[in-house]
């Protein structure tokens, strides 16, 4: 289980949140210019690398609110936590 | 050395050496990869192919899936497919020569609300008309055809019926994989280990061939078979995959008697369970919900699927867990697979089978190595391809795939 550092409530075991995917999607400003190559991507592509993933998470049975998670896919190790509307921060 | 008194032979197939070229190169030795370059000798005379693993071979998913075998999904491009697939494992073993220990001992999928029992009966009525064999059970047929599922109305969970396809069963997954290999290998297949593809080259718009931890190999063709890995292999020629990768776990108890008679699915509390043919009840959940390439999962995940057990099963109360394991699972956003082109010539997918890719291992191994040999994709895949995301035309089975996505 993972050990997730809530940016509000400090280190919780994992089942206390709701897993949001990925993080910094930002919905199209003028979906109705977009050609159905790019609805699709926007739509259903999203990234899927092994290695840092910039991923959202809900404090579902915490403070309720969501924040950001930069996470190691192939190895689990959480790099960084922080606040909606924060930039992404840089690892190292 | 001498043989045994079985005539075991010492090997199953040669381990190979890379050599500098191909005409077709498989990306992945899981059950999948291996039924492809099968295939490709035995129905399309092509034979200089090798199958490229990056550890050994049928390591990954298929050493790690529950064995489910049936083809009570509910759309027809679904049924075609899968279906197709079970009439290959009908005569697989003698196709192959080789025992796979497949038991056609039927499916249950449980029902526990109206919403369920409607959707169960919309699909015995939609497996009729594809030609899939599907009957609606009651409760108490259900408990019929496994005594020891708990049909009582007080539970939180009742069973309200099931769909029920007496031809699904189970096989010996790692037989499976010792089959088609050696099948391959004796059409002079080059079955080759330890050998982990770190790019693909290709030039004005064509593949060329591949980069491996063993050095560069030409390739007339490519064929990813990579699963939970498929993203970051087609990301190598610039192609992306509609994928995401989640942890799925299983689980087995110790040696029991035989108490479970066929295979029991639940997506509602999340469970399926069989019993093995050595007498472990084998048991999956439901996938890690984090996308993760770690080759386990959360213990919670473990825990709920246990009480799901326990309330359909009372009987397990006493038994142990053994030994818990994940795969690395490639999700798309309709549960159904992606097998085609890429926009690469002669760049080549088979992804996306998500928590169900076992079972489709012949359906699929057969019409991909059509795709590959003619390339266009063969007809029953033809429904899963890559720019269905584009156009709309989805195959959603988020139903039928029942417990895990």
């Amino acid at each position: 289980m993972l050990l997730i550092p809530c940016p509000w409530c400090g280190p919780r075991d994992e089942i206390e949140f709701h897993y949001g995917g990925q993080a910094h999607v930002a919905y199209p400003d003028d979906p109705a210019a977009l050609s159905d190559e790019e609805w699709a991507r926007y739509l259903f592509f999203r990234d899927n690398p092994k290695g840092p993933f910039a991923e959202r998470w809900s404090h579902s049975a915490g403070c309720r609110r969501w924040f950001n998670v930069v996470r190691d896919t192939a190895t689990n190790e959480i790099h960084a936590v922080y606040r909606i509307g924060e930039p992404r921060p840089v690892i190292a | 050395m001498t043989e045994s008194s079985l005539d075991h032979p010492d090997r199953l197939w040669a381990a190979a050496e890379p050599k500098r070229s191909y005409d077709v190169v498989i990306v992945g030795g899981g059950g999948h990869g291996l039924a492809t370059a099968y295939y490709l000798a035995k129905n399309h005379g092509i034979t200089n192919v090798a199958v490229l693993e990056r550890g050994w071979l049928a390591g990954g998913n298929m050493a790690r899936n529950t064995t489910i075998i049936r083809s009570n999904y509910l759309w027809d491009e679904s049924a075609g497919i899968y279906e197709h697939a079970l009439k290959l494992w009908e005569g697989l073993e003698d196709d192959l020569g080789y025992p796979l220990l497949f038991s056609q001992r039927g499916v249950l999928n449980l029902a526990h609300s109206l919403q369920d029992v409607r959707d169960g009966v919309r699909r015995v009525h939609a497996n009729r008309l594809n030609g899939v064999d599907a009957e609606w059970l009651g409760p108490e047929q259900v408990k019929e055809v496994c005594p020891i599922v708990d049909v009582s109305p007080d539970v939180r969970y009742p069973v309200l019926g099931a769909t029920y396809q007496p031809r699904a069963g189970i096989a010996k997954h790692d037989y499976v994989a010792w089959g088609f290999a050696r099948a391959a290998a004796a059409y002079g297949v080059d079955l080759i280990e330890n050998c982990e593809v770190t790019g693909l080259d290709v030039r004005d718009g064509r593949v060329t061939g591949v980069r491996t931890t063993r050095g560069p190999i030409a390739a007339g063709r490519v064929a990813l078979c990579a699963a939970g890995h498929s993203s970051v292999v087609a990301a190598m020629a610039g192609v992306a995959l509609p994928l995401q990768s989640h942890p799925l776990q299983a689980l087995v108890s110790e040696l029991l008697e035989p108490v479970h008679p066929t295979v029991v699915m639940s997506n509602a509390v999340h469970v399926y369970v069989s019993q093995a043919h050595k007498g472990e009840l084998v048991m999956g959940a439901g996938i890690d919900a984090p996308n993760s390439y770690r080759q386990r999962g959360a213990f919670h995940v473990i825990e709920r699927q246990m009480s799901a057990a326990l309330e359909l099963f009372p009987i397990f109360a006493r038994a142990h867990v053994l030994r818990t394991w994940g795969g690395v699972v490639d999700v798309t956003p309709d549960a159904s697979p992606i097998v085609g082109l890429t926009g690469v010539d002669g760049l080549y997918v088979n992804c996306g089978w998500g928590t169900g890719g076992f079972k489709a291992t012949p359906g699929v191994g057969w019409c991909y190595a059509h795709t590959i040999a003619h390339g266009e994709p063969h007809p029953l895949s033809a429904p899963f391809s890559l720019d269905r995301f584009t156009t709309g035309a989805l195959v959603d089975e988020h139903g039928a795939a029942a417990v895990a996505h």
